[in-house]
């Protein structure tokens, strides 16, 4: 029990982040930016410098059946560890190394006790924010579209 | 055969300083930025990421833009660039059920649980041409929807097993993969999707209008076209955990087709399955057409249309492959070309030598 019982935390904390490794993945670089500098000097390493390559996306047959691979995307990687010995990774769609270097940065702050919190409030709470409203706005355009269908009734009662 | 000619690095290398300067066109109007290109020529964006086959706006754009709007020049050069890249690895399997949809009817159902939902789309428009300074229409009113699941149409009639299933993944199997291993037949249908999905898209339109024509007809039904934004998420072996890369466009169309059963199975609506990277509507509905078209032989049905022969689809769908095979005709062939020259003076001469003797013969 006890053992099923730390693997739902463990679970759940790799939830967590991995929500937050999405909002650092559609944040804008300018975001990513704005909320580290205004968190002051971060010691921080690369471990693995950005780095550009591919990853091939796969689909599923029908939709929901076996896999195949539709095609790749370009994808940008980093790593770094920070003073407080945590390391934070990224993999991002796309080819923008400076941003994938921020993104791991966010990682590496994200997993720190002291830092989270910082992070969660200047950066991740104002990114969904935005991304939340956006994504409103382009719902409701999209569903202006939307088709009311009515029968035509044929005949005379 | 070509040989390697000496003499032209002159000539060529001027003759590429002329492309660039008629690509640039006339210099008092303004150049194309890539931003522009991809922004405002994004159907085009999408041709050249779903056929170069790499997800990636920004390289589509300029490659549009370096190949003066030759898409199949353009699909050339993104195919050239990802040989340049390491690969990573392959995502998790795309999940479309949870599409933020921007674009999703059904030509089957009228009243399908989530609506339908026509997007931006050419359809309905009376192929008027506009006048070209004209101004944006004002913006629709937008409206406030709650949006509820939108199921494939594929799982509404699997719910009454009206509907074959999807084939089901083999843990043990990984998907086949032409950019690694050679293309051989009989193909399995993963390989297929792959070619596909990559493949000429007037050469799969091509190929679905005959099927439609008769040439291996299957009763297509538009089950269900769907265009939005979905979710990338990749295993990362240093993490342990899938991570989300962020949200990639595709259109995915499912076609119903006329029924098949056997002596143990009731009779089933069977499917065909398009999936294309970005906007790019009519790829995806041809894909499943020929698609289903390509599953002739598993069906039992007679297999006698061109859109039915694997082997003829697969070998011709790929542009780049083409492009490089008809356009190497223009290089130097001067000694083939030498060669037929010599035979065809031989036979000439024997011919006319022939000619004269049965002439002196009847004399």
């Amino acid at each position: 029990m006890a053992s099923s019982g730390s693997t739902q935390i463990i679970d759940a904390e790799i939830e967590t982040r991995r929500a937050a490794m999405a909002t650092f993945a559609a944040a804008n670089a300018a975001e990513l930016r704005g909320a580290l500098e205004s968190m002051g000097s971060i010691d921080a390493v690369e471990i693995r410098k950005p780095e550009t390559g591919l990853v091939m996306i796969r689909g599923r047959i029908g939709g929901d059946g076996a896999p195949f691979n539709v095609g790749e995307a370009t994808v940008t990687r980093c790593a770094v560890r920070i003073a407080s010995g945590e390391t934070g990774f990224s993999y991002l769609l796309g080819r923008d190394q400076e941003k994938a270097r921020l993104a791991a940065l966010c990682d590496a702050l994200w997993q720190s006790r002291d830092r989270r919190a910082q992070i969660e409030t200047l950066l991740i709470a104002p990114v969904r924010e935005r991304l939340a409203k956006a994504r409103d706005e382009a719902r409701a355009k999209t569903d202006a579209t939307r088709v009311d269908f009515f029968t035509l009734v044929r005949g005379e009662d | 055969m070509y040989v390697a000619v000496k003499g032209g690095e002159r000539a060529i290398a001027n003759a590429h300083k002329l492309l660039a300067h008629e690509r640039r066109g006339d210099e008092s109007v303004p150049e194309l930025t890539v931003p522009q290109i991809e922004g405002q020529l994004a159907l085009a964006v999408a041709r050249v990421m779903a056929e170069g086959s790499l997800y990636d706006r920004e390289l589509a754009a300029l490659a549009i833009k370096q190949a003066w709007g030759d898409l199949i020049e353009a699909i050339f050069l993104v195919r050239a660039y990802r040989t340049t890249l390491p690969r990573f690895g392959a995502s998790e399997p795309l999940d479309t059920a949870r599409m933020e949809i921007r674009r999703r009817i059904s030509a089957t159902f009228k009243d399908l649980p989530g609506g339908q939902i026509l997007g931006p789309t050419f359809d309905y428009t009376h192929r008027l041409l506009e006048e070209p300074a004209a101004p944006l229409p004002p913006e629709q009113a937008p409206r406030e929807t709650d949006r509820e699941p939108t199921p494939r149409v594929t799982d509404i009639l699997a719910g009454e097993a009206l509907i074959e299933p999807s084939p089901e993944a083999d843990p043990s199997d990984r998907p086949g993969d032409i950019t690694r291993d050679p293309l051989t037949f009989p193909a399995s249908r993963d390989v297929r999707l792959q070619n596909l999905s990559r493949a000429d898209e007037g050469f799969l339109l091509a190929l679905g209008y005959s099927t439609q024509r008769g040439y291996g007809r299957n009763h297509p039904f538009a089950g269900e076209i769907r265009l939005g934004e979905v979710e990338v998420e990749f295993f990362a072996e240093e993490l342990g955990f899938a991570v989300p890369l962020g949200a990639i466009t595709v259109t995915e169309c499912q076609t119903v087709n006329q029924f098949k059963g056997s002596d143990t199975e009731p009779p089933q609506f069977t499917r065909g399955y398009g999936l294309a990277f970005g906007h790019s509507e009519r790829k995806a509905m041809s894909m499943a057409l020929v698609d289903r078209a390509l599953r002739a032989g598993e069906l039992g049905e007679e297999a006698r249309a061109p859109a039915q022969d694997e082997e003829f689809v697969l070998s011709h769908s790929d542009n780049v492959q083409a492009t490089g095979f008809v356009e190497h005709l223009k290089l130097p062939h001067y000694v083939d070309f030498q060669s037929e020259l010599g035979l065809l003076r031989q036979i000439r001469a024997s011919f006319e030598g022939g000619a004269d003797a049965s002439k002196d013969g009847a004399e």
